[in-house]
């Protein structure tokens, strides 16, 4: 179920702006990769290419290659509606359709793909809740809006809506960032518990996160100011946060500029 | 404790911040005044419509509400309100349902599916045709409709018939149909620009949440967008059903002001308050005007009754319509 993801050759713009350039990397099924690096150096937006959403975004285009397994999400007889169905997301801000229920924020991607039986609904909803540690605190009011919870168990219902169609990538946009530190590790045990079975890769600004929950770390940079970011370099996150090869690495996990 | 800080303070510029206040207070009683106003207006409206209407409801020899002719000119005075409240709701309440699915359709094309650069267009044209004086669609009724509908009104009598609507032996170019189709052409651009903000108010994230879901952009409309328009579409589609109950000019050119109560739009019948009172307030002696102006204050517990029906409706989704963070 957990898909390898392959980056060649990768460029994203908005309008005439290049906000990344030549990303080649390589992100390993059920392993957490994380992206650092300064405000603006394109980590989101690389991450927004790797299912498709940054597209949307009028004047956005991306060139380059992007493999799941192999398949080329960029191919041009790939719908990306197809491809978010497979990569999920989770982003910065916990976004529940505050409209819905909380069983109904679970089961809305469900629904997405034709599931329509209540018993199947009902069993994948509990899966997915008790999955994203959540299920213990909302059992007794799933029928109670999305939007009533905490941030963190927002957050967390995202997580639940996002895994409940099973996708073979998670993609999280600093999803910590609005959180306070309780949840935040609650998070973060969440994400070291779903590694097993997804492909997850962390976009995040908290070093200390990068270093506990992810296996891997990509470090991205801007050549110069008002230079496309880049991936300065990527390794066992082990590696870049005690013996990192490039000097701007360095420079930035000890604080030095960024 | 407060007060306390402040006296011992001395460093802190105490006339600054009563001149502050003297700000906050003039503002205060500006927008308190502007309030207290507009509550004054409305009763002042209601209560005149009350006085001039007793002394004609007091000579009025039938059921002010349960009689439909309207002769308070005669000796005995008859006149009655169920005709004309009848033809008022019926045939607003048709444009509404005609308007709403179209103006709606419409503020999603002009926010989801055209260019920024066309989509700006489209939405000045919309509050252009808002603009349109009534006299002008009333016009358009009287001249370019009332002639051309008899055909396709003779079509779905035959073969729809069998609804009571369209029931009857007879069509005519005037009828509630025709005056319903004026009503529904002069509120579709209200509703579909108000509309058409609360569709570009909706969150971007909800959009994105559903987009990264997978949602086809018509699902993330369902799943995003409208859920979160619902109030504002119907404050809309209640700000249209208010212009469509009092309009006047425009109804009073196409109806055929017959008093009748008859759910069969085709045929001639229909008429409005609003309508008649434009058609006879200039001919009517004493008692005809107190008459009218019963009519009208009928129309006013009608369009009263809509509104706060309308915000029931609102109040009743307002734990969901809270739009998270």
């Amino acid at each position: 179920m957990a898909k390898r993801i392959e980056v060649s050759g990768l460029a994203a713009y908005y309008g005439k702006t290049r906000a990344i350039e030549d990303i080649s990397m390589t992100i390993e099924p059920r392993q957490v990769t994380a992206f650092i690096g300064p405000s603006g150096c394109g980590k989101s937006t690389l991450l927004r290419t790797l299912n498709r959403m940054h597209e949307l975004t009028p004047g956005a285009r991306v060139e380059g290659k992007v493999l799941l397994d192999d398949d080329d999400l960029y191919g041009t007889d790939v719908d990306p509606v197809v491809v978010r169905r497979n990569i999920g997301m989770v982003f910065q801000r916990p976004n529940p359709f505050p409209t819905m229920s909380i069983f109904d924020n679970v089961a809305a991607g469900l629904k997405l793909n034709g599931v329509r039986r209540k018993a199947q609904l009902a069993e994948i909803v509990e899966k997915s809740l008790r999955g994203a540690n959540l299920w213990n605190e909302v059992k007794d009011r799933l029928s109670r809006p999305g939007a009533g919870l905490s941030g963190g168990q927002q957050q967390r219902l995202c997580i639940a809506r996002a895994i409940a169609v099973e996708p073979q990538v998670l993609l999280m946009d600093e999803p910590c960032s609005a959180l306070d530190p309780i949840s935040t590790l609650a998070i973060e045990d969440l994400i070291a518990s779903l590694k097993g079975r997804y492909t997850i890769v962390i976009v995040t600004h908290n070093m200390q996160q990068a270093a506990r929950v992810s296996d891997t770390t990509g470090f991205f940079n801007l050549a110069a100011q008002g230079q496309p970011g880049r991936l300065v370099e990527m390794d066992d996150t082990n590696k870049i946060f005690t013996n990192p090869a490039e000097k701007s690495t360095e420079d930035y996990i000890t604080g030095r500029f960024g | 404790m407060t007060t306390d800080v402040i006296e011992s303070g001395g460093g802190l510029d105490r006339s600054a911040s009563r001149r502050v206040r003297r700000g906050d207070q003039i503002f205060r009683l500006a927008s308190s005044g502007a309030g207290i106003l507009l509550l004054a207006i409305m009763a002042a409206i209601a209560v005149f419509l009350i006085v001039k209407a007793i002394p004609a409801l007091q000579k009025n020899s039938a059921n002010f509400f349960t009689e439909k002719t309207w002769n308070p000119n005669a000796q005995p005075a008859t006149f009655g309100i169920a005709a004309l409240a009848f033809g008022t709701v019926l045939s607003s309440l048709l444009a509404l349902v005609v308007a709403t699915p179209i103006a709606i359709g419409v503020a999603l094309f002009i926010t989801h599916y055209t260019p920024r650069r066309i989509s700006g267009l489209l939405g000045y044209v919309i509050d252009l045709l808002a603009a349109v004086p009534s006299v002008v669609y009333g016009l358009w009724g009287l001249a370019f409709l009332v002639p051309r509908i008899q055909s396709p009104e003779q079509w779905l009598q035959k073969h729809l018939g069998f609804i009571p609507l369209f029931g009857g032996d007879s069509v005519s170019g005037r009828s509630i149909l025709t005056g319903s189709i004026v009503l529904a052409i002069m509120i579709l651009p209200i509703i579909a620009a108000i509309s058409r903000e609360v569709f570009l108010q909706a969150p971007n994230a909800q959009a994105e949440a559903a987009l990264a879901l997978g949602a086809t952009r018509w699902e993330m409309i369902r799943m995003a967008v409208l859920p979160f328009g619902r109030p504002g579409v119907v404050s809309a589609a209640m700000l249209g059903l208010g212009r469509a109950l009092g309009e006047t000019i425009a109804v009073a050119m196409v109806f055929p002001a017959a008093f009748t109560v008859s759910f069969r739009i085709l045929t001639p019948t229909g008429n409005s308050i609003a309508a008649n009172i434009a058609n006879g307030f200039g001919e009517s002696g004493p008692t005809g005007r107190g008459a009218l102006i019963a009519s009208g204050l009928v129309l006013f517990v009608i369009t009263l009754v809509v509104n706060m029906a309308a915000r029931l409706i609102i109040a009743r989704r307002k734990e969901y319509s809270r739009a998270g963070a």
